[in-house]
């Protein structure tokens, strides 16, 4: 009888570290060997253009409003004096520079309107109190007029105030137009929804630049003769009208998403239609399409730079304005393009990433 | 016991027509809606009318045949000062056409691959295709084509010392020089042997796939079509047609030959294709990342590899989610195309622009303008609702 030998298997090698520093490298740096050319390539063409910017951002570059130590670098460095001599014009436009608080004083107005909408604990009924007022207050401001402040005409406002001003009357005006041609177009109607879709389909047809050409020199022709209304508030009037057919499409999709039990629950109740609306179904449509607002908001934002080709000088244009007549400071248009691009890239920036969080915090995305 | 009635319950009376039934309601709805309507375009009409009486502005669409009265920059047609308006236009709508077209095939070389890149397993890749994204995303276009604009015609060198990053390719403030192909009527011969060749191509796929159903073994298919693509118009080619390229050459103060683009246009097709590429990068992530995991999982335990698992099994469930939104990105590269008007590149809206300081017809010449984009976008959206209906999944 053969003795049974147990030979115990040789026990594996502890597997390959999955945490700490060495195992993320490996396997977010040279995974294989595809991996590891890719990162080379990109540490390469680093290491060879980051050092020369970083020498023209920082290292030569002339922060002293001196425009001919600027020209003296000959664009081997970047000339920031130029914003630091062009900074309030860029910001405020042609508003009388003494008076340029005012401005200040209205922009932080809304954007802390803005800031407070954005959070949900204030998404409460006296919020569009709190609306009316901030805006009596931002219009008045800026126009002046009363309390020993001396008037300015629209014309003369430019700057960040306006592209403010034009993004936020903009959507404000157009959600509640918007909300409702959602609703025609999904209305039972033919001839209300017909009309409604041809609009949306006819303005997101179009680019935004024809509607403003349009605004500038077509709204007059349309209006009693004699009667001429103001550059701004046509283009705003273009401006409304264009992102309306665009929210409408971000609120037909809410009220596709509110389940169909939850129209037939309030039919059984006996709800009127406009009772269903406004009580059931607007309530959770506009709740799940909040991140899209905030999108249609940052493109409108963004869109609001287009109003400098009809003539109102919102931030591009009152660096355009800023610049082009100076012959010192000509050359430095692309710091003053840098300058106002980064106001803008935070404040879309900030947007995007609200939007995300909404969209998460809402549960409307679909999970994975 | 359940009661069973023992005859059927009668049949609900209709109910007496009355003015609060609900049908009324709706044409009273949709009567006031329509007469509301009827009522602002008469006013606005009626305004129009009244105040071209009083400007002494004539109406109608025949000022199109009347001779243009300016020039235009750049042409894919010949243009004269003396050409009808009507021409002026159609300059227009090509460069529009021209910006859109490179721009789309720009854009979505560019937003495919950064797209795919933020789904990478490399940390610097990774990073880098998202900061592509974010930076280009939140910045206005316009800004961005003004920026290139900039910086071609103001930190490019002049033509002296022009810049020559491959041979035969000049950058200078004045724009772009590069060589062209100098055509010859043999070429018709080439072009012949290209549509051949794509033709076996296709045929060479249909029977790979019929031999892959009926057998399970997959005929290579990508070497032997680009071969096919390829080699049947060289083939065609090596029968004695003069190939040559028209080489750009620096003269003195400018650079002849080759053919040569503005910096207008540089300015805007590379500014819409970077802007549009962060959007289409986005729409290409979501695609793919719409796929349920399960589906990279099966993939994996099939034995596939990450590249095989992304072209066979990810990418055609992908594209279904990706085509829609992808044409919306092209639809909105087009109508941004019109912003070339702020640096004067001559495209539709620039033109009608033009002509509306010209001649003072401003409800004619955007109507035109406006009317043409119309055309195009509903086009597309009727196109891809084809494709859409085409391409759903067949649920039961």
């Amino acid at each position: 009888m053969s003795a049974i030998v147990h030979a115990p298997v040789p026990a594996r090698p502890a597997p390959a570290l999955g945490t700490g520093v060495g195992a993320w490298l490996r396997a977010n740096l040279y995974a294989d060997w595809k991996n590891a050319l890719a990162t080379v390539i990109i540490l390469l063409v680093a290491a060879r253009y980051l050092p020369a910017i970083y020498q023209w951002a920082v290292t030569d570059a002339v922060t002293a409003r001196d425009p001919n130590a600027c020209r003296a670098l000959a664009h081997s460095g970047a000339c920031w004096g130029v914003i630091a001599e062009k900074y309030r014009f860029i910001l405020f436009g042609r508003f009388p520079f003494e008076e340029q608080w005012r401005p200040l004083i209205a922009t932080l107005i809304l954007v802390g309107l803005l800031v407070v909408s954005a959070l949900r604990r204030f998404w409460r009924p006296w919020l569009g109190l709190v609306w009316i007022c901030g805006l009596a207050a931002f219009f008045t401001l800026m126009h002046g007029g009363l309390l020993g402040m001396s008037a300015v005409e629209s014309a003369r406002w430019g700057g960040f105030p306006l592209t403010m001003i034009l993004t936020t009357l903009g959507i404000a005006a157009a959600l509640p137009l918007a909300v409702l041609v959602a609703l025609g177009r999904r209305s039972h109607l033919p001839a209300i929804r017909a009309v409604c879709t041809v609009y949306i389909e006819l303005v997101r047809g179009v680019p935004l630049v024809s509607v403003l050409f349009m605004a500038s020199f077509m709204f007059p022709l349309f209006m009693p003769s004699g009667y001429t209304p103001d550059v701004l508030l046509r283009v705003l009037a273009g401006i409304i009208l264009f992102a309306a057919a665009y929210l409408a499409e971000t609120v037909r999709g809410g009220l596709q998403a509110v389940p169909a039990g939850q129209y037939e629950a309030a039919a059984a109740l006996g709800l009127s239609y406009w009772q269903m609306q406004r009580k059931i179904v607007l309530p959770q449509a506009l709740r799940i399409v909040v991140p899209g607002l905030v999108n249609s908001f940052i493109s409108t934002y963004k869109d609001t730079s287009l109003v400098t080709i009809v003539g109102l000088y919102e931030l591009t244009g009152a660096l355009g304005l800023a610049l082009r007549g100076d012959a010192e400071w000509r050359q430095f248009y692309f710091e003053g393009y840098l300058f106002i691009g980064l106001i803008y890239w935070i404040g879309c920036f900030a947007m995007s990433h609200y939007s995300q969080r909404m969209e998460r915090a809402l549960h409307t995305g679909n999970r994975r | 016991m359940n009661s069973v009635p023992d005859h059927p319950p009668p049949a609900p009376a209709t109910r007496a027509w009355s003015w609060r039934s609900r049908s009324f309601r709706g044409l009273v709805w949709q009567a006031l809606t329509i007469s509301l309507l009827l009522g602002l375009a008469w006013f606005l009409i009626h305004n129009l009318l009244e105040n071209m009486r009083v400007r002494g502005i004539q109406s109608g669409f025949g000022f199109f045949s009347q001779p243009t009265g300016f020039a235009i920059g750049e042409s894919l047609i010949a243009f004269d000062s003396q050409d009808p308006l009507s021409r002026a236009f159609l300059v227009g709508f090509l460069n529009t056409l021209r910006v859109a077209l490179l721009g789309i095939l720009f854009t979505t070389v560019v937003g495919v691959t950064v797209g795919i890149g933020r789904l990478s397993r490399n940390f610097l890749l990774r990073t880098l295709c998202t900061g592509y994204v974010e930076l280009f995303r939140n910045v206005p276009v316009l800004l961005q084509i003004l920026i290139w604009y900039f910086v071609i015609t103001d930190w490019f060198p002049e033509v002296s010392d022009a810049i020559q990053p491959v041979h035969g390719v000049f950058l200078t403030k004045s724009g772009m020089s590069f060589p062209v192909p100098v055509f010859h009527a043999t070429h018709a011969w080439i072009a012949a042997g290209f549509a051949v060749g794509l033709a076996l191509a296709f045929l060479w796929r249909a029977v790979a796939r019929r031999a892959f159903e009926r057998t399970g073994l997959r005929p290579p298919v990508f070497w032997p079509m680009t071969a096919l693509i390829t080699l049947v118009p060289l083939a065609c080619a090596a029968f004695g047609t003069p190939i040559e390229l028209d080489f750009p050459e620096r003269l003195d103060a400018a650079i002849a030959g080759g053919g040569t683009v503005t910096p207008e246009f540089l300015a805007v097709t590379i500014g819409l294709s970077i802007y549009t590429a962060a959007f289409v990068a986005e729409v290409v992530r979501s695609g793919i990342q719409s796929v349920p995991w399960g589906q990279t999982e099966a993939a994996h335990s099939l034995g596939l590899a990450r590249g095989l698992t992304l072209r066979l099994v990810l990418l055609p469930q992908a594209v279904r989610v990706i085509i829609p939104p992808l044409t919306n990105q092209y639809l909105n590269l087009t109508k941004n195309s019109s912003l070339a008007v702020a640096i004067g590149y001559p495209d539709l809206i620039s033109i009608s622009n033009t002509t509306l300081n010209q001649t003072g017809r401003a409800v004619e010449c955007i109507a035109v303008a406006m009317a043409i984009y119309l055309a195009l976008s509903l086009a597309t959206a009727a196109l891809m609702n084809w494709y859409n209906a085409r391409a759903a999944i067949r649920e039961r």
